[in-house]
């Protein structure tokens, strides 16, 4: 019965979805009230059903309810009942009803949280993201439906894939999910500017808030992925330059791209068409990571269903998204022309180099994981492009990127000068040279040249954020929200950049033969190994081996490395052993048995490679605190007063005269609000 | 409309043609550089005639196929019917690849299925096996008379295999001059 | 990095350990090199070749039985005396570009080389034009330099 309830709830979903994308878009060209106002109704409805086919589906598996084909292939009986919540989105048809779920909580909370938007545009906004929903419904509903039921019903499910029964990953899609889906927002803001002629600096300053929230989900989604690699894998790696992995990473670089880019098209009019450009593209790159990992096209451990039926829907499903929003983009573009003026010494310049770098990062990631798709579809055989590739690209443009982000926090809007600018900065890059040099000599084994590099520039950046906040001169306590949010943001990448290079650097590892008793010695700590003993597990079978951490006579810890077997048609999955801490983390990952009570082992010290993790959590913080800015909130309420102003103009042809009064009402906004902290 | 805001759309669109076309092709399979070119020379042991050793050049002159197979791979164990009914139809010479496997099972293997093979070469290491390019089993080689390698085939040999790969690609090579 | 190997392998590290030869020792250590040039070239070499089993992984990282194989080939020969550039040879004669991660210079990856450095380039042409182009327009704003500094300054209080 509650599948069958799922799976209606999910029709019906589509249904309400193809109203709420025809009736509210007709109703803003035509000016009809009512059609206009049914686009928060139908997206809340929409949220509703789609909860409730959640539940349902959720429901299944905690009953295990294997007459439920989805259920069956990736749950059993023994599986811990956390691991039978996050295996409704473990595979493709489950994970794909989570998609559209978020889909519909982003335009609920945009229907709830709208009110200076005017209702023109609004309805516009839903209504595409009701589109992306029918999509993705329809998707659903004919390929990939995870209700389907099966019979003979087995007695017993299969069992959800060992690797993803772990409580990091089963948070890592939720959060992805939420940053992907997250830039619809942006585009269907995006969009609705474009369709309704207007734009000017009003859609940007709405949908900043929505953006900086999105991106901060897909960062932690990011790190979350990265971290699980690192300490599930087994080889103490954590970021492989895999086709799924870039697949993330692509919206992620222009995001950032994008949030900055609306910080200028807010405050100066300016970028307008390359703003609406990028909303455009960080949505169309989270599209196409779907169509990568669900078709089949490109290899990777990570895909989720190599499925070339699946993937022309996808694909044909893109090509419309995209397709539409840039014929649109190319009609539209003489009207995007932008006024604000700016010279090269500037905050709009330093934030055009950030769009460019990271822009020039996006084209060269997307060119290399696409590439050998290329090659391979001119028939001019097989080739493969990996982190040697990457690696060689990633260094110069991080370069050039972070160089800039000292010196953007510091340069006025629209003309600022060089001696002002050095004047300020020039202690700090002198201070952050000497850290990036004197911190390889001091603190580690040699020096390295790629090391002092990161850490010199991950200085540079932490301190110009400290010293801008600084020079406002004001309490740090009564400093906006948004100030705290970008310096925090800017120092997490910092933190972040500075852990990849000096655990890219100086990492030990080392694989060993040890017998029980036996001990080794490496980077100062003494490791040893007293066996291995079988252990069970709810759903598993463990080899247990116990690793006695010393360093200098003084024991640090015990860590339990395991080889876990999950069953028949599984693959052992190794659990390592970790001791983190924030200086250092060591390693242990269990090899094969050797015979005669001696196993491989691979020990690894890994300095700070937490704050690779830390650092993305800050970022996360920052742009947590920029989201939530009073001043997106009060602006609501200069924005009220416009409301009435635009309802009024519905009833005229919309003219110059409305155009002037908009540009008015905009400066108007813009000065009040920078005169108070905000 | 601004020609230079057509450039995206431009980009998309090429991308779009890519994907589609990538839609259809198998980016796991690893092609041969060997196809064209002579087949690597080795001397192996015979698993079933003691003291004595095969080599490529034992076949020259005919055309022939290569069998690269094991008693503990389940897919060659799938393809054996298809292949021995194609050998025996044909009447076509193949040399076996006993790929890192113990001689004893392998003889247990072919005495339990039958042995289609005309010569079988073990390769206890696997070192002939990287020479040849193989990473997987079961694969299959097609050789002509001069000692090229004209196909390779990864994975194993179904029905369709036979009817519009190999069968075809045996009767064209034995047309062609030594 | 560094991986396990056929016991007859093992069995010959031991002796040429035992030898003392100068390399890095530890009598648990697993694979030893002749000299560090040998254990750079090892290292660098197995992290950049593709395993063709499972093909998201180095040979240095993959499980398989090929992988072993292939690492056990490559110490061999960088033991040898081979450089980087015979094992990559010997690898890609035998499996294609395919198995190489840091793909080959050649004409059908020129694209992919360039491509970087071409998007940079046009990227600042663009840039630099853009610029260039708002210099020549003329100033709309209907401000005073006075009115226009003090516009700067509070855009500038915020962020």
């Amino acid at each position: 019965m509650i599948p069958e309830i799922g799976h209606f709830a999910l029709v019906l979903a589509l249904v309400v979805a193809i109203v709420q994308s025809i009736f509210p878009m007709v109703g803003a060209a035509t000016n009809n009230l009512q059609w206009i106002a049914m686009a928060k109704p139908t997206a809340r409805a929409q949220f509703v059903l789609l909860a409730v086919s959640f539940a349902c589906l959720t429901a299944a598996f905690l009953e295990s309810d294997f007459s439920v084909l989805y259920v069956a292939n990736n749950s059993n009986t023994f599986m811990p009942t956390v691991y039978k919540v996050s295996a409704v989105w473990g595979a493709h048809e489950g994970s794909l009803l989570l998609w559209v779920l978020i889909l519909s909580v982003w335009a609920w909370l945009v229907s709830v949280f709208s009110k200076g938007i005017s209702s023109v545009m609004l309805a516009r906004v839903l209504s595409v993201m009701g589109m992306i929903g029918v999509g993705f419904l329809l998707f659903m509903l004919l390929t990939s439906n995870p209700f389907d039921r099966q019979f003979p019903i087995p007695l017993q499910g299969k069992t959800l894939n060992p690797l993803l029964q772990d409580p990091g990953l089963a948070i890592h899609p939720p959060m992805l999910y939420m940053g992907y889906v997250g830039f619809s927002v942006a585009f269907a803001f995006a969009i609705a500017a474009m369709l309704g002629g207007k734009l000017d600096a009003a859609w940007a300053r709405w949908a900043r808030p929505w953006t900086n929230l999105a991106w901060v989900f897909l960062t932690i989604g990011i790190a979350l992925g990265s971290w699980w690699a690192y300490y599930e894998l087994g080889w103490g790696g954590w970021w492989f330059w895999d086709p799924v992995e870039n697949a993330s990473l692509l919206p992620w670089l222009v995001g950032t791209a994008l949030i900055h880019s609306l910080a200028v098209s807010e405050k100066r009019a300016a970028f307008k068409s390359w703003t609406i450009l990028l909303a455009i593209l960080a949505f169309s790159l989270s599209l196409l990571g779907t169509f990568l990992v669900r078709s089949g096209v490109l290899t990777s451990v990570h895909a989720f269903a190599s499925d070339p039926e699946r993937g022309r829907f996808i694909l044909i499903f893109l090509g419309l998204v995209v397709g539409s929003s840039l014929i649109l983009y190319a009609i539209r573009a003489p009207k995007m022309r932008s006024t604000g003026k700016f010279t090269v010494i500037s905050r709009e310049m330093g934030l055009l180099i950030n769009n460019v770098a990271l822009i020039a990062m996006t084209a060269t990631v997307l060119l290399g994981t696409l590439y050998p798709l290329f090659i391979d579809a001119l028939g001019m055989g097989k080739i493969s492009v990996g982190p040697p590739y990457f690696n060689t690209i990633a260094l110069p443009l991080g370069l050039v990127l972070f160089s800039a982000m000292g010196f953007g926090l510091f340069l006025r809007w629209k003309k600022d000068s060089k001696e002002r600018v050095f004047a300020k900065v020039r202690w700090v890059l002198l201070f952050a040279l000497l850290i990036g040099f004197l911190v390889p000599i001091l603190f580690m084994e040699h020096f390295d040249w790629k090391a002092a590099i990161g850490v010199a520039l991950a200085s540079w950046v932490s301190l110009t954020a400290l010293l801008w906040v600084q020079e406002q001169g004001r309490s740090p306590f009564k400093l906006p929200l948004s100030i705290w949010g970008a310096a925090i943001a800017h120092i997490g990448m910092a933190v972040t950049v500075a852990g990849i290079s000096l655990t890219s650097a100086y990492s030990t590892e080392k694989d060993v033969r040890l017998e029980r008793g036996q001990e080794y010695q490496m980077s100062g700590y003494s490791f040893l190994f007293n066996g291995v003993k079988e252990v069970k597990g709810p759903n598993y079978i463990a080899q247990q081996g116990e690793v006695v951490v010393t360093r200098d006579g003084v024991e640090i810890t015990t860590l339990h490395p395991e080889k876990r077997n999950y069953g028949p048609g599984t693959m052992p999955m190794t659990e390592a052993g970790i001791d983190g801490g924030i200086l250092r983390d060591l390693f242990i990952a269990l090899g094969e048995p050797l015979g005669k009570d001696a196993w491989s082992v691979r020990l690894y010290h890994k300095p700070v490679v937490s704050w690779i993790w830390i650092g993305a959590g800050l970022m996360g913080l920052g742009g947590l605190l920029a989201a939530f800015d009073k001043r997106y909130r009060r602006v609501r309420r200069h924005l009220a007063e416009k409301k009435v102003v635009d309802q009024a103009a519905l009833e005229a042809d919309a003219t110059g005269a409305l155009a002037k009064h908009e540009v008015a009402a905009n400066q108007t906004g813009i000065a009040k609000d920078n005169e108070a902290p905000a | 409309m601004k020609l230079s805001a057509l450039i995206p759309l431009g980009i998309f669109a090429v991308l779009a043609v890519f994907l589609y076309k990538g839609l259809e092709l198998k980016p796991r399979e690893v092609p041969s550089p060997f196809i064209g070119k002579p087949v690597p020379e080795f001397t192996l042991p015979k698993l079933m005639v003691d003291g004595k050793t095969i080599s490529p050049n034992d076949l020259k002159g005919k055309v022939w196929m290569l069998n690269v197979f094991a008693s503990w791979c389940v897919s060659c164990r799938a393809e054996h019917d298809v292949l021995t009914r194609f050998i025996k139809a044909e009447k076509v010479p193949v040399l076996g690849l006993n790929y890192k496997d113990q001689p004893k099972d392998a003889k247990e293997w072919l005495a339990a299925l039958g042995n289609p093979y005309q010569h079988i070469a073990v390769d206890l290491e696997g070192s002939v096996g990287i020479d040849l390019g193989v990473y997987g089993v079961p694969e299959t080689f097609v050789i002509d008379k001069q000692g090229i390698i004209r196909h390779k085939q990864t994975g194993p040999v179904f029905d369709e295999t036979v009817r519009n790969d190999l069968l075809p690609l045996i009767l064209k090579l034995r047309e062609e001059k030594s | 990095m560094k991986r396990f190997l056929p016991k007859s392998l093992l069995m010959l590290i031991t002796c040429i350990a035992l030898l003392g030869s100068g390399s890095i020792l530890a009598d648990a250590e697993r694979m030893t090199f002749k000299n560090a040039q040998s254990e750079t070239d090892y290292t660098k070499l197995v992290n950049e070749l593709r395993c063709l089993v499972c093909q998201n992984q180095t040979i240095a990282d993959s499980d398989a039985d090929l992988a072993k194989d292939l690492r056990a080939k490559v110490y061999d020969m960088v033991e040898g005396g081979q450089t980087q550039d015979q094992v990559i040879d010997y690898m890609t004669t035998r499996y294609g570009d395919f198995v190489l991660y840091r793909p080959a210079f050649k004409m059908k990856t020129l694209l992919l080389w360039l491509g970087p450095i071409v998007f940079l380039l046009l990227a600042i042409f663009f840039v630099i034009r853009w610029v260039r182009s708002q210099a020549t327009s003329p100033q709309s704003s209907g401000l005073s330099e006075a009115q226009q500094e003090s516009v700067r300054d509070l855009l500038n209080k915020t962020q």
